[in-house]
């Protein structure tokens, strides 16, 4: 769409001009990692960061949220009576965003708004929120973004995308909704074309620069019985403790659980975050449970990401190659090692 | 000190002599300070293993209710736990072919990330005590000895204390008069002040259970957290929920901890969780003269009734 | 397409029937509170809803009763774990809520002018009653063949429906094989012996037929090579799967064999397309 300039000297009254329209959400520094908060000093916003600790999914999505509430109170007429918890879905910008995180929730979102049912919390918030990108001109290495139909500068899921050229940022709208916040924050400096260039060198380096590549080529061709029967899977999953760390940092992991809490004779219906690593994830009533190895769950996690995904939405793998399941995982499962374990069958 | 040819040609022998079904130790890991658990049953598979300052999950939590002849890797603070497990019913000492490693002490990978304040470490070397540290455009010689994990600093059982072979000489315990001046600091606390330490302590906890289950102790088949009929505990990120989970997890592991530090090296969001177990160990040392895991002989001080045992809380 | 999926509809508890001799099963006859809910409310045989007891949770139960049986839903619930064990506590008069109707449903359009058989064991019937409920209703009986039903439980005592049983056994345009495990009743009419062993006694064509199997692994486990034997192939095998479920919409990703959904791509698989599938279940 259109390039504008934002001087980084300006940067904080930018922020303070988004606030008048929106709320804004920005990484800031948390101890010895980023996370993303809400913004209340313009001044201190850590955009100098590789990437949040956590996923912002949790903006669209939080660990745990209310669904519904009800009484059991046997003398009111709504007793026992599930009803909506009223929820308020503002307009919110998220400044900062890397693209990989960006095109994670483009990922989720084939999940939760499908042609048959809408998950109104995600879809809400979905709609109320604009993403302001911030291009990755120096990727970890653990980066595998490329591989993944993502980069460093890639723009799925993005309303704007700022390009860090030193002392100033290139703001790039790349769809109205962006293009609107621009305006709205009076960002109107059109960026010239020497800066534009120095953006494009700045995004063909960065991609350079990534040196984690992973094999997903013959993934969707490779047969699903075959995978799931390998041989590799005792090794892949032997190391593995089965704590929830991959799918709670991962920005494509999206099971949750459905929980009743009661105080009294008040409740509410919650969904929190669950984890197809956890024993329980699928006990039956009955104690039956399909998964009640370690190995079986450790297996589900990477056909799920890198086949069962890829066969149903035809959406690619769903990874996008942000590394954070690499950098913290306690006991060092790789799920790069797993790309080529499947893919090279 | 190099304990991985030995470590190699130790597995290789009991491999090859059937004297073990299968190795458990560790392999260089994809990322310059991670090692990966690995089981080993080929004798040609063995120059896999790595021994090295960043080896600091505890192994013995692979162990519970196997069936077979293992051969494991053990520190001092692991083969403790191993102790514990024989003790607890979970594995058989005649099971067991212990690989014994006198230890200096694991790194923190935290501390070093600190150190480098954001910068990445692309490739990490160990030599004599030394760990060299290279990144884009730096490299840095530092000290192990500056950068040990906590538990680490304050370990007083270093070598380990049941083996089968030890792949090293045996290491000079610390004679530290005072190995818990971290848990006093807290004690000196008034409750409104202790009550804050702990809730910001976990105020980013995920409820992911890395803590729990890097832990060798937890072994329950459905830890009190999972149970939901009766259900005890929330499953949301609800603060009391979370501390409660805390709390009650460090009783269970009191009189048993080894405060072998897998549970802060797993934590994603590096919480140090040991601030809740320290207190614990602490005072079961005090209270009953008791550190989990010195002999295979003595029960847990907490299941077993001695005569002589403190008892003024009863009033 | 509802606003807000995950929010029930409420329903009263207007009859509660026990269906067995141990108390574990009973059926519950559901009324919607409200006109206009119950008018959007429309299913085909085969789908499940989710009951939802407020302070309890939610639990995926198939839909027993048919649609041509208007004004209410029938619902057979095993007493099987916590929100179960409180639904069965719960007196006439009681609300709880209904999401539905969810999953996918027997191939009826397929099954048109063929031979149904309906295979089914112990409480696993409850879809299985709705389907026979529809194609024995007058506006559609004709559109099948023969329909010949097998289903047995572990002892008399423990088969559902059994006043249904006994009419749907008297009448000449459906053929019902009640069978028992074990009886020490010397009067029973009926067949002695698993479901798999009468059935290979009383199937004996798979011509033009489909065969809608529901029950225990075990009795799945048995039949499917009875059937084999007379010919039936893995298309012409429908069977409805159970899962751990929450949502029952497809969302929360948790009951599903490689890419399909139990709630949403199932609950009803053939066979032919569960043998693609990873057998994790």
């Amino acid at each position: 769409m259109s390039d504008k300039i934002i001087k980084k000297e300006h940067f904080p009254e930018f922020l303070k001009s988004l606030k008048e329209s929106y709320e804004v959400f920005v990484p800031v520094r948390d101890g010895e990692f980023y996370a993303f908060k809400p913004l209340t000093d313009e001044k201190n916003v850590g955009l100098n960061f590789l990437n949040t600790r956590l996923s912002p999914k949790s903006s669209l999505f939080p660990q745990s949220e209310r669904m519904f509430e009800y009484t059991l109170d046997e003398e009111s007429e709504d007793g026992h009576i599930v009803k909506e918890s009223s929820k308020d879905h503002p307009a919110t910008a998220i400044v900062g965003i890397r693209p990989c995180d960006a095109k994670a929730l483009r990922l989720v979102n084939v999940n939760f708004d499908t042609q048959q049912f809408r998950d109104p919390w995600w879809a809400k918030r979905l709609e109320a929120m604009t993403f302001i990108g911030l291009g990755c001109g120096d990727p970890c290495a653990t980066c595998f973004c490329t591989s993944v139909e993502c980069g460093p500068f890639h723009e799925e899921g993005l309303d704007v995308l700022l390009f860090d050229l030193g002392d100033e940022y290139l703001a790039r709208s790349i769809t109205e909704k962006g293009a609107q916040l621009l305006d709205a924050a009076g960002v109107t400096e059109d960026a010239k074309g020497n800066t534009k260039k120095r953006a494009d060198e700045l995004k063909a380096k960065a991609e350079q620069k990534i040196s984690s590549h992973v094999p997903t080529g013959k993934l969707k061709e490779k047969k699903v019985l075959d995978l799931f029967e390998a041989p590799f899977w005792d090794d892949v999953a032997f190391a593995c403790i089965n704590c929830g760390t991959c799918t709670f940092l991962c920005p494509t992991c999206w099971c949750f659980d459905i929980q009743d809490e009661v105080h009294r004779s008040d409740g509410d219906r919650i969904r929190n975050w669950d984890s197809c690593m956890f024993p329980l994830f699928t006990l039956h009533a009955s104690g039956h449970n399909p998964r009640s190895e370690k190995v079986q769950r450790v297996r589900q996690r990477f056909m799920h990401k890198l086949k069962y995904y890829v066969d149903k939405y035809n959406n690619g793998v769903a990874c996008v190659g942000c590394g954070r399941c690499v950098k913290h995982c306690p006991v060092n499962i790789d799920i790069r090692e797993v790309f080529k374990l499947m893919n090279e069958l | 000190m190099d304990y991985t040819d030995k470590i190699r040609e130790t597995a290789r022998k009991l491999l090859e002599e059937k004297t073990v079904d299968f190795i458990i130790g560790f392999k260089k890991g994809t990322l310059p300070m991670m090692t990966e658990p690995v089981l080993i049953r080929d004798p040609k598979d063995t120059d896999q293993l790595y021994w090295g300052s960043f080896c600091n999950i505890n192994l013995a939590n692979y162990l519970p209710k196997r069936e077979e002849r293992i051969g494991v890797i053990a520190k001092g603070c692991d083969s403790r736990n191993m102790a514990v497990h024989i003790v607890e019913n979970q594995i058989k000492r005649e099971q067991l072919h212990i690989i014994g490693i006198p230890c200096t002490g694991m790194v923190d990978r935290r501390r070093i990330a600190a150190f480098l304040d954001g910068k990445e470490a692309r490739e990490v070397l160990e030599s004599d005590g030394d760990i060299m540290v290279k990144g884009e455009g730096f490299e840095h010689t530092l000290k192990k000895s500056d950068y040990l994990q906590d538990n680490c600093i304050r370990c007083m059982h270093r070598n380990p204390v049941i083996y089968d072979v030890l792949a090293g000489d045996l290491v000079e315990e610390r004679k530290d008069p005072d190995p818990f001046e971290d848990v006093e600091e807290v004690e000196a606390k008034g409750p409104e002040e202790k009550w804050k330490f702990f809730s910001s302590l976990i105020e980013n906890c995920i409820r992911c259970y890395a803590c729990r289950n890097a832990c060798p102790l937890c072994y329950c088949p459905t830890c009190f957290v999972d149970e939901s009929d009766p259900q005890w505990v929330g499953k949301s990120n609800d603060p009391t929920d979370t501390m409660t989970f805390h709390l009650l997890r460090a009783y269970h592991c009191a009189g048993r901890c080894t405060d072998c530090g897998a549970c802060e090296q797993a934590c994603p969001m590096d919480i140090k969780v040991r601030s809740f177990t320290r207190k614990l160990n602490k005072d079961v040392l005090n209270l009953y003269e008791c550190e989990a895991g010195l002999s295979i002989e003595e029960r847990p001080p907490l299941d077993t009734y001695r005569p002589d045992d403190y008892d003024k809380f009863i009033k | 397409m509802p606003d807000n999926p995950y929010l029930p509809y409420p329903v009263r508890i207007e009859q509660i029937i026990t269906e067995t001799e141990d108390r574990n099963l009973k059926t519950f006859k559901l009324v919607f509170l409200h006109k206009e809910d119950e008018e959007q409310f429309s299913y085909i045989p085969g789908q499940f809803c989710e009951l939802s007891i407020a302070g309890k949770g939610e639990i995926p139960i198939g839909i027993a009763s048919s649609p041509t049986e208007q004004g209410f839903l029938l619902f057979t619930v095993n007493k099987t774990g916590v929100v179960t064990r409180y639904l069965h506590i719960m007196k006439e008069g009681d609300i709880i809520g209904v999401r539905g109707p969810l999953g996918n449903w027997y191939p009826w359009e397929e099954m048109e002018g063929k031979n149904v058989v309906v295979i089914g064991g112990g409480f696993a019937f409850t879809t299985l009653r709705s389907s026979i409920v529809y194609m024995l209703h007058p506006d559609n009986r004709s559109r099948f063949k023969d329909i010949t039903v097998v289903y047995g439980a572990r002892s008399p005592g423990l088969l559902l429906y059994r006043e249904e049983l006994s009419d749907w056994e008297k009448r000449d345009d459906i053929n019902v094989h009640i069978t028992v495990d074990a009886t020490d009743d010397p009067d029973w009419p009926y067949n002695i012996g698993f479901v798999p062993t009468v059935t290979e006694q009383k199937i004996t064509t798979s011509e033009n037929s489909y065969a809608l199997v529901c029950g225990p692994p075990i009795m799945i486990k048995f039949t499917q090579p009875v059937l084999e034997k007379v010919g039936f192939t893995p298309e012409q095998i429908i069977m409805s799967l159970e899962m751990r479920m929450k949502c029952g919409i497809g969302i929360c990703g948790r009951c599903n064999i490689g890419d399909q959904y139990v709630c949403k791509d199932g609950p009803v698989f053939s066979l032919a397309r569960l043998n693609e599938l990873p057998p994790e279940y």
